[in-house]
């Protein structure tokens, strides 16, 4: 066995192309499923029963089901139904639509955890239904839904790697082409391996520093 | 969409359940070892026990599945695409179990351990009649989460050849213009499959014996 990494350097500058794509693909899909997200949680507890019913068969269905199986239902069935997109858009938006289902469900769970009591408090001392929203239920669901959303948002960087089977030319694309070219497929995931696993390892540090900032005073705050 | 088209999903789905099936019992056999390391006093089997959680939570699954799908021939192991398969599902699960188990071990009250001392059970004793059963029980709803997780996450063996639900129905798309159809079926019937590991899991959590949460 040969183990040659220098064939992987000389193709760096594809390398660096593949890795923009996948970064950028990421921050835009997990963006838009963080706020499509909110939007959801906040229909469902404001939107009456019938919408609340609705979304929660969709968010079951988009749960239920692999990200392999939506994408390629993207992909492949939009044409038949007048949605042709090209690889990239078609992958943003299926990996927004699956990141919204599960960022709803986190938004949820952090509007149903805000103690009934402050918001009982709110409402004796006269604040408003758009002041308790803004100063009481916002501001204690943030603490709440970092740790959770901090999580979705490494799933969602790991599964840009899916993306490569629709021929995104994302960095798993990139470096598995390199690989089969120069027949060096185990050198080249190698490289893929230690890129992803660097950058979800940076992302979750940096993220939990951003929690311990943001969370400093959560103890008197909740 | 015809329902012989229907049948061929249903009998591709068999090897689904299959894969995840022995993957989810290997991974757990490796988590109870990896957990083990976890929590063991000695510093030398804490940091590849750590390792192991990192990477196989830190690389995407389709990665891992490519990595061990060419890298076991270069160094001389021929296994069939399925043993590959196996392979990558059961180190990824084995990596989200053994963090689960090491959560339960950790969480079994110290109290409890120690009267056992009291009365003069053995270690071994200890862990057969206090640690594992409470362990066990307060990690069953997340191994319950876990085996849905594996359920989905066997579409991408698909990747490496092996004919399973969503292989199939890539297939059958290619070959008969329905990908609309033919992907939403496939869709339903993993959820249909993991609706009723749900439902199983919580009727098995309910007549579990041990700590309730």
């Amino acid at each position: 066995m040969t183990f040659d990494i220098n064939v992987i350097f000389s193709h760096l500058p594809e390398i660096a192309s593949g890795a923009f794509v996948t970064i950028v693909i990421w921050i835009v899909a997990a963006l838009a499923a963080a706020v499509l997200g909110f939007l959801v949680a906040v229909a469902r507890r404001f939107g009456g029963v019938l919408l609340d019913r609705a979304f929660g068969i969709v968010i079951a269905v988009l749960r239920g089901t692999p990200f392999l199986i939506q994408i390629f239902l993207v992909y492949y069935g939009g044409p038949f139904i007048g949605l042709s997109l090209n690889p990239i858009p078609a992958g943003v938006v299926g990996l927004s639509i699956y990141g919204a289902a599960y960022f709803s469900e986190i938004f949820r769970s952090g509007f149903a955890a805000v103690p009934k009591g402050h918001i009982e408090a709110g409402l004796c001392v006269g604040l408003t239904h758009t002041q308790i929203v803004r100063r009481i239920l916002l501001p204690e669901m943030t603490m709440l839904v970092l740790p959770p959303s901090l999580n979705m948002t490494i799933i969602l960087m790991k599964e840009t790697a899916v993306l490569s089977i629709i021929t995104v030319p994302e960095l798993t694309a990139t470096l598995s082409a390199i690989g089969s070219q120069q027949y060096a497929f185990v050198e080249a995931l190698f490289v893929l391996a230690l890129f992803y696993w660097a950058l979800v390892e940076i992302t979750g540090w940096l993220g939990r520093l951003a929690e311990t900032k943001l969370t400093r005073f959560r103890f008197f705050n909740i | 969409m015809s329902t012989k088209l229907f049948e061929l999903l249903l009998q591709a789905s068999i090897y689904t359940v299959t894969i995840s099936v022995v993957s989810i019992l290997i991974g757990f056999a490796i988590a109870i070892i990896v957990s083990a390391m976890l929590l063991s006093r000695q510093r030398l089997f804490v940091l590849p026990g750590k390792i192991f959680i990192s990477f196989f939570r830190g690389v995407p699954l389709l990665v891992q599945l490519l990595l061990i799908y060419n890298l076991l021939p270069v160094i001389g192991i021929n296994v069939p695409s399925i043993v590959a398969a196996i392979v990558g599902l059961s180190l990824c699960t084995a990596a989200y179990q053994a963090e689960n188990l090491r959560g339960g071990f950790a969480s079994v009250p110290s109290g409890l351990v120690e009267s056992a001392e009291m009365v003069g059970l053995t270690p071994m004793q200890i862990f057969r009649r206090i640690k594992a059963p409470i362990a066990l029980r307060l990690t069953f709803p997340a191994l319950v989460n876990e085996a849905i997780l594996i359920l989905k996450a066997s579409s991408l063996v698909s990747v490496v050849g092996i004919v399973e639900l969503t292989r199939m129905a890539q297939d059958l798309a290619g070959s008969t213009f329905l990908p609309l159809e033919i992907f939403a079926s496939a869709g339903l019937i993993y959820l249909a499959i993991n609706w009723i590991v749900a439902l199983a899991g919580g009727l098995i959590e309910r007549s579990l014996p041990g700590v309730p949460r």
